[in-house]
């Protein structure tokens, strides 16, 4: 049995892998897809606190290695549930294997939130991204449209404009819930078009998207737009279903857990992005890390 | 085999022409999975004789980028007979590209 098993290598699953490792405690690390968790895409993070600037992946790696030198267990496979006996011993049940362990840290993190509609999956990579940042240079001189009406939506925008012939903003209400100095300079820029009240409602292409279908939800009348990409920029969303027998849920999924990173199970801790907190932060997943680390060590 | 980097120039050479099936990993400097799903293509190469691993540069190769529809990276694609047999976006396991081959 492994004293401490941890979900997810993203900030929150790597930090608790240290504290736990640096504890003496054997840790096996479960990650899905690979280490780094949302981070890994970013070119510059400006707030952590003692690197004036690092990128995802370097901060990703180092915390990584850092992990991997002290001894962690890291295996590439999904966790697809847990469970209890009834001596407290947690079950985790992956794609591949089933693990026993003392305690569980659940460091799920957060996805991108999918807009919902046919053929989004399909056509992902293939003219749909969650990130422009990461495939905005591929789409220089074409037509693209960006959903979203928050801080995201609109950097990724202006920042798309730059490249592209036309940026097409599409938000469902009829103001922007961002920063209204972004607004402002989009407004002023001649290759942006904003197109509010709006909802995509379909994708349109053969092998690679060629339009979308923009619904106007205030007098109901369909168009077809002509884009080669549609950037979806509508914030980010757990995943926890998978873990509801055992930890209590708010309503919009984060596992419900307060600064001590404690669930509705005793040994099962949450930290990071997936559980209920106001700021979601690469410095405030690391604090979680440690503590439910911590917590876990001391009942493991 | 050792991974080829294939540039514009000898991209017909050694990807469509070549005489077995072809990996192309489709990277960039600034892109932190291409980072990490390099040195699995590696691996790959390594262990495998009947396939041949190529990596293309997409800022040094727009034109190629752009012709094979490459709009996300990390983009894998395998050719065969110069034909492009299958394509896969993002990061994936070795397992994974096994699987493509
Ligand atoms: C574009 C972008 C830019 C950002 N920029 C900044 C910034 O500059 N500064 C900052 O402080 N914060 C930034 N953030 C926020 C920051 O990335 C998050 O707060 C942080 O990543 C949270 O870490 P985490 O470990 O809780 O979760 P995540 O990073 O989401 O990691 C969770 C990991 O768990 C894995 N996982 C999930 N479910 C399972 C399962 N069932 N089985 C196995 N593995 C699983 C996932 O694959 C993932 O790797 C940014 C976020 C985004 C999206």
């Amino acid at each position: 049995m492994t004293d401490i098993i941890i979900i997810g290598a993203g900030t929150a699953g790597l930090t608790s892998a240290i504290y736990a490792l640096r504890a003496g405690k054997n840790v096996l690390v479960l990650e899905e897809k690979m280490y780094g968790g949302q981070i890994i895409n970013t070119p510059d993070i400006e707030n952590y606190p003692g690197f004036k600037n690092i990128s995802g992946y370097e901060f990703a790696t180092n915390l990584y290695n850092q992990a991997k030198e002290l001894g962690m267990i890291y295996k590439n496979e999904k966790v697809l549930e847990i469970q209890e006996d009834s001596n407290g011993t947690k079950t985790v049940v992956t794609d591949k294997e089933t693990y026993t362990a003392k305690a569980v840290i659940i460091a799920s993190g957060a996805k991108n939130r999918p807009l919902g509609i046919d053929r989004e999956q399909e056509f992902t990579g293939k003219g749909v991204s969650y990130c422009a940042t990461c495939d905005g240079a591929f789409f220089r001189g074409r037509d693209v449209a960006v959903v979203g009406g928050g801080n995201t939506a609109l950097e990724d925008s202006l920042f798309l404009s730059s490249y592209c012939n036309t940026v097409y903003v599409i938000h469902r209400r009829d103001e922007f819930r961002g920063d209204v100095r972004e607004v402002e300079k989009l407004k002023a820029k001649d290759n942006v078009k904003l197109i509010m009240d709006s909802q995509v409602t379909d994708i349109i292409g053969e092998d690679m998207v060629s339009g979308i279908k923009v619904k106007n939800l205030k007098g109901g009348e369909e168009r077809e737009i002509k884009v080669n990409g549609l950037f979806i920029a509508i914030g980010q969303m757990p995943d926890n279903e998978r873990f509801k027998n055992l930890v209590d849920l708010d309503e919009k999924g984060y596992i419900i857990a307060g600064e001590d990173c404690r669930t509705s199970t005793a040994g099962i801790f949450a930290a990071g992005d997936c559980r209920t907190k106001n700021v979601r932060q690469l410095v405030t997943a690391a604090g979680d890390g440690a503590v439910a680390a911590l917590a876990a060590c001391s009942i493991s | 085999m050792a991974v080829i980097t294939v540039n514009s120039d000898n991209f017909e050479q050694e990807v469509l022409k070549a005489d077995k099936p072809v990996l192309v990993d489709f990277w960039a400097d600034w892109c932190g999975p291409c980072k990490m799903l390099s040195p699995i293509v590696d691996e790959v190469a390594e262990s495998s004789d009947n396939v041949k691993v190529c990596k293309v540069n997409v800022d040094n190769n727009q034109d190629l980028a752009f012709k094979y529809g490459v709009m996300s990276i990390p983009t894998l694609i395998v050719f065969k007979n110069g034909n492009v047999e299958k394509k896969s976006v993002g990061l994936i396991s070795k397992d994974e590209i096994m699987e493509l081959l």
